[in-house]
């Protein structure tokens, strides 16, 4: 038996036909074809499947789709707009915040979080902030770069340096 | 220290240029083995064993064949009438696809369920019953070596008992007679315990066989798309499926770590399913199955052995080794010696005697050990070595780092003969360990250690002074299943002056796509960003061996830099003839070739390029394309020289990284910024196994750490903020003097902190602890010194 729920994905409206135990994740991926959410674990521990629900993130493979029912979803595919990238995008790319990028979309959308409730977090408030979220290429420095530049840029603060720091 | 050649616009070497593939991973836009849909295409989900010993008494599928949406059940029965329920291991050792009678280890294998749909695969899978007969399981690797332990695999002939192979090095004789006669000796027993690659993408495939054209197309997560083909050629072979008939596309990996060279056995089932029914089959573990059946890294049993004067002066090393290979020797080694790189395990030290031997056991555990991130055995090597180095210091009362300085092979000794049989191509360890020293005051922070000790405070300084082996391979000492370990690359320039480069490696988040084009543009003046670096596709990149091993700087851009230069020639020519003049009358700088003395008349690489279209000399061939497969002379010897500083909750016992220094030397760098992302992971891959990391099995075999519930990767909370430098040591045989860099942080940061936590526990008399070392080990450690029921200031 399926149930029918309408789901708000970045801004466009999507009916769905799902059955109860439809987790999130799977709909958004199978259903909705947005491939960017991924999938690192089977209990909610690495957080790639991070999404924005009424704009606060949360672990889509702990959440039904039913549950979902009529709440707007924010996937990493809604992140860019036609005046160009989200600042946590800017972010990662330019401080080399990834790797293999498969942990990335869920890390972006912890931090898009983050950084409303906190605009201007301490190195040690990012990593409490984002330590639902694994990541098993960076070693998270530059994660905590990524995140700081895009708190600057939504702050309108001069923006910190990008270039890589060594000891001399 | 880092110089650039070229100009920020073309972006060669040295340039900490953003990466080219990011654009795509930002969006969303990344295309990963379960993004791939195909029409029509299946959904393969696996039964797997409760038990880690058992015979299959009976598989009952109807209940699963009765749900809606099941198209088949397929047991090892099923596919031992093709000849498909065993395969072939990295080793040349033998695995069961599916059992046909006995289960080996827990989560193996047992039957596959096919359905329309994903949820509905589960569904068949759950409703497929099993009827085992549970047996004692062998879980102990010295155990499984009693004579009267029970035979695990009756299925190989020659098999007498449950010992696999023996392997050594070095000098026996020798080393025996100065360990006889030595001031000092000392001697360990460690574990390196059994961990896990833990990619946070899990392995998986989509197999699609077309059965009119009578060719298979693979999506895999694979990090040696080349060689998996060729495997897949040589086990279907039989039923026609032929090495032109199969590509292997290794799409956006997710990280790999070595936990994604292996041929797993559902890429095997989901090919075997695709072929019967015609139809694409895709398979995608769940983390369970990959923490818990796919190949596992290290457990490996060492007792090191060090010998030396009573001043400091290291004589000789002896180790010898325990290896659990599990259910199957599915180790990744070059099979001309089967415990890799152990070779390196006299470190960076000079001393003429050493001896190494090392045998592996077959036990009820998953098989498979891969090399995480590390150079078939390095990271076990250089534990031990800088591990026992410590020991001895301690042993004669002198400061670790004054004995590592003492006994480092010098720089004017390169290249160094090692006692073990490897030529060292070049190292400064002096430098790079003064570098680490200065860096975090190593003077100030002993006296403060000092005066800490006087208060009962816990703190430790640990050092690793490693040497590492990568590049694998030189072909007289590297294969793979008879495979040499070459690679390659192939450059197209086009008229207009852009290039694209495929190369027989495969990134799983390394970053190749900008550093391989800042090589050619290195070598050839073209742009970085005019240069599409494409990976991962067997029916368009050249025969490659794959990326693991750090091994595709020194292969595969070795190899993008002598394509390069074979088309910087072909320009040479082209130039002359455009300018008029003798090739000896022009010089060359990024980009351009101008006449010597007069820098006003040359042609550009753009210009060369066109005119090889459209305009070449008569009689030269038109074009501008070139292949390359560089097979390396030797290794590359990357090193570092590392420094770890912690310090422990006397109460908790909570260990806490206060600093981390790594200097690295992994010769000329392409990109900065990349290499320190690398060593930035890599470090933390390092901690992992330090503190944190270990699967852990009960005496019946069943894993008590199945998931990321309770398997223990860092977060951001537990890893440090890495403080990374390097000197430079160009190999002097590498076309760009690179020598890689990927897994030396993994194989160097573990004793680091290792040495550091023993360190702070130096008072109480404690001399070593297996990693990963917890506050409970530390706890234990104390308590059974005696120390804990008195106040620990004293």
């Amino acid at each position: 038996m399926k149930t029918p729920i309408t789901l708000k994905i970045n801004g466009e409206e999507h009916s769905f036909e799902v059955e109860p135990r439809t987790l999130l994740v799977h709909l958004i991926r199978e259903q909705a074809n947005m491939t960017g959410t991924h999938i690192g674990c089977d209990t909610s521990s690495c957080g790639a499947c991070t999404l924005l629900i009424d704009g606060k993130s949360a672990k889509s493979c702990t959440i039904l789709a039913v549950q979902a029912n009529g709440k707007e979803i924010t996937t990493v595919e809604g992140l860019a707009t036609a005046e160009g990238v989200h600042p946590i995008q800017e972010g990662f790319k330019e401080n080399h915040g990834l790797h293999c990028g498969f942990c990335t979309p869920g890390m972006m959308l912890r931090a898009i979080e983050l950084l409303e409730k906190n605009p201007d977090p301490t190195e040690e408030e990012i990593r409490w902030g984002i330590s639902g979220n694994l990541c098993r290429c960076t070693g998270y420095n530059n994660i905590v770069k990524a995140i700081q530049y895009a708190g600057a840029k939504m702050r309108g603060d001069e923006l910190p340096s990008t270039e890589p720091v060594f000891v001399e | 220290m880092i110089q650039c050649k070229t100009s920020k616009e073309i972006g060669g070497m040295g340039h900490s240029m953003k990466r080219k593939e990011d654009d795509r991973f930002v969006h969303g836009k990344g295309n990963y083995v379960d993004d791939v849909k195909l029409p029509g295409m299946l959904y393969m989900d696996i039964v797997r064993s409760p038990y880690a010993y058992a015979k299959i008494k009976n598989i009952d599928a109807s209940a699963a064949l009765e749900i809606p949406g099941v198209v088949a059940v397929v047991t090892g029965k099923d596919l031992e009438q093709y000849n498909l329920h065993w395969m072939p291991t990295l080793m040349s050792d033998t695995q069961m696809v599916l059992p046909t009678d006995t289960v080996m280890y827990q989560s193996q294998e047992v039957a596959a369920v096919i359905a329309t749909e994903k949820y509905i695969a589960r569904d068949g899978r759950e409703a497929v019953k099993v009827e085992y007969e549970p047996m004692k399981a062998l879980v102990d690797p010295y155990k499984a070596l009693d004579e009267d332990a029970p035979l695990l695999r009756p299925d190989k002939e020659d098999q007498k008992d449950n010992h696999i192979w023996h392997w050594e090095a070095g000098q026996k004789e020798e080393t025996d007679k100065i360990f006889e006669n030595a001031e000092v000796t000392v001697k360990e027993q460690m574990h390196i315990p059994r961990i896990h690659v833990s990619s946070i993408e899990t392995c998986g495939c989509v197999a699609d066989y077309n059965k009119v054209d009578n060719h298979l197309t693979m999506y895999m997560t694979t990090q040696a798309p080349h060689a998996i083909r060729t495997v897949i050629a040589l086990v279907a072979g039989h039923v026609g499926l032929t090495e032109e008939k199969i590509r292997v596309i290794a799409p956006d990996i997710g990280g790999g770590f070595g936990g994604k060279v292996p041929v797993y056995p559902g890429y095997v089932i989901a090919i075997a399913v695709s072929f019967l029914v015609g139809k694409p089959v895709k398979w995608i573990e769940d983390r369970s199955e990959n923490l818990q059946a796919d190949s596992f890294a290290r457990d490996y049993h060492i007792t090191a052995e060090m010998a030396g004067t009573k001043d400091g002066k290291i004589l000789a090393t002896r180790m010898k080794v325990l290896a659990d290979h599990g259910y199957t020797d599915a180790s990744a080694n070059p099979s001309k010696f089967p415990t890799g790189m152990f070779s390196i395990g006299t470190g960076s030290y000079d001393y003429p005697n050493a001896f190494m031997e090392a045998d592996a056991v077959y036990t009820n555990k998953p098989p498979g050990g891969v090399a995480y991130r590390c150079s078939f055995r390095v990271t076990e090597a250089v534990h031990a070595i800088e591990r026992i180095t410590d020991r001895y210091a301690l042993e004669i009362d002198k400061d670790p780092a004054q004995v590592r300085m003492d006994n480092f092979i010098k720089k004017e000794q390169f290249p160094y003969q090692s006692p073990t049989g490897w030529e060292y191509d070049s190292g400064d360890y002096h430098a790079g360990l003064e570098l680490a020293m200065r860096t975090v005051d190593y003077d100030g922070l002993r006296k403060e250690q000092a005066e800490k000790r006087k208060k009962g405070e816990l703190m430790g300084i640990g050092l690793s002074t490693f040497t590492e082996i990568v590049g694998a391979g030189p072909s007289k000492d590297f294969d793979i299943l008879g495979i040499k370990m070459f690679d390659s690359a192939e450059i197209r320039v086009h008229p207009t002056g852009k290039a694209i480069a495929r190369f027989g490696t495969k990134s799983q988040g390394q970053g190749h796509e900008t550093t391989y084009a800042q090589i050619i543009a290195e070598e050839l003046g073209i742009p970085a960003k005019d240069i599409q670096v494409e990976e991962g596709d067997t029916d368009t990149a050249p025969y490659g061996l794959g990326t693991y091993a750090s091994r595709s700087t020194p292969t595969a851009g070795a190899a993008a830099a002598m394509a390069a230069r074979k088309l910087r020639d072909k320009a040479k020519k082209i130039a002359a003839y455009l300018l008029e003049v003798s090739e000896d009358d022009l010089e060359w700088e990024p980009g351009k070739f101008f006449v010597k003395g007069a820098p006003e008349k040359s042609k550009t690489i753009q210009e060369i390029v066109f005119a090889s279209y459209t305009n070449h000399p008569q009689g030269m061939e038109a074009g501008f394309e070139a292949t390359h497969y560089y097979d390396p002379p030797n290794l590359t010897f990357p090193s570092g020289a590392y420094i770890c500083i912690v310090d422990i909750d006397t109460d908790t016992f909570e260990i806490k990284v206060r600093r981390f220094v790594a200097i690295d030397d992994a010769g000329h760098i392409i990109n900065p910024m990349v290499a320190q992302g690398q060593v930035h992971g890599g470090l933390t891959q390092g901690i992992a196994p330090a503190m944190y990391e270990e699967l852990i099995y009960d005496e019946d075999g069943n894993i008590l750490n199945g998931t990321l519930m309770d398997y223990l990767v860092p977060t951001a909370v537990e890893s440090p903020s890495w403080e990374t430098g390097h000197t430079v040591t160009p190999s002097p045989h590498h076309p760009i003097g690179a020598k890689g860099i990927g897994e030396s942080p993994t194989v160097g940061a573990p004793p680091a902190i290792a040495n550091a936590i023993v360190d702070a526990l130096k008072p109480y008399g404690i001399t070593h602890l297996d990693i990963p070392i917890t506050p409970y080990k530390i706890f234990k450690a104390l308590k059974e010194k005696g120390v804990l029921d008195k106040p620990i200031a004293e």
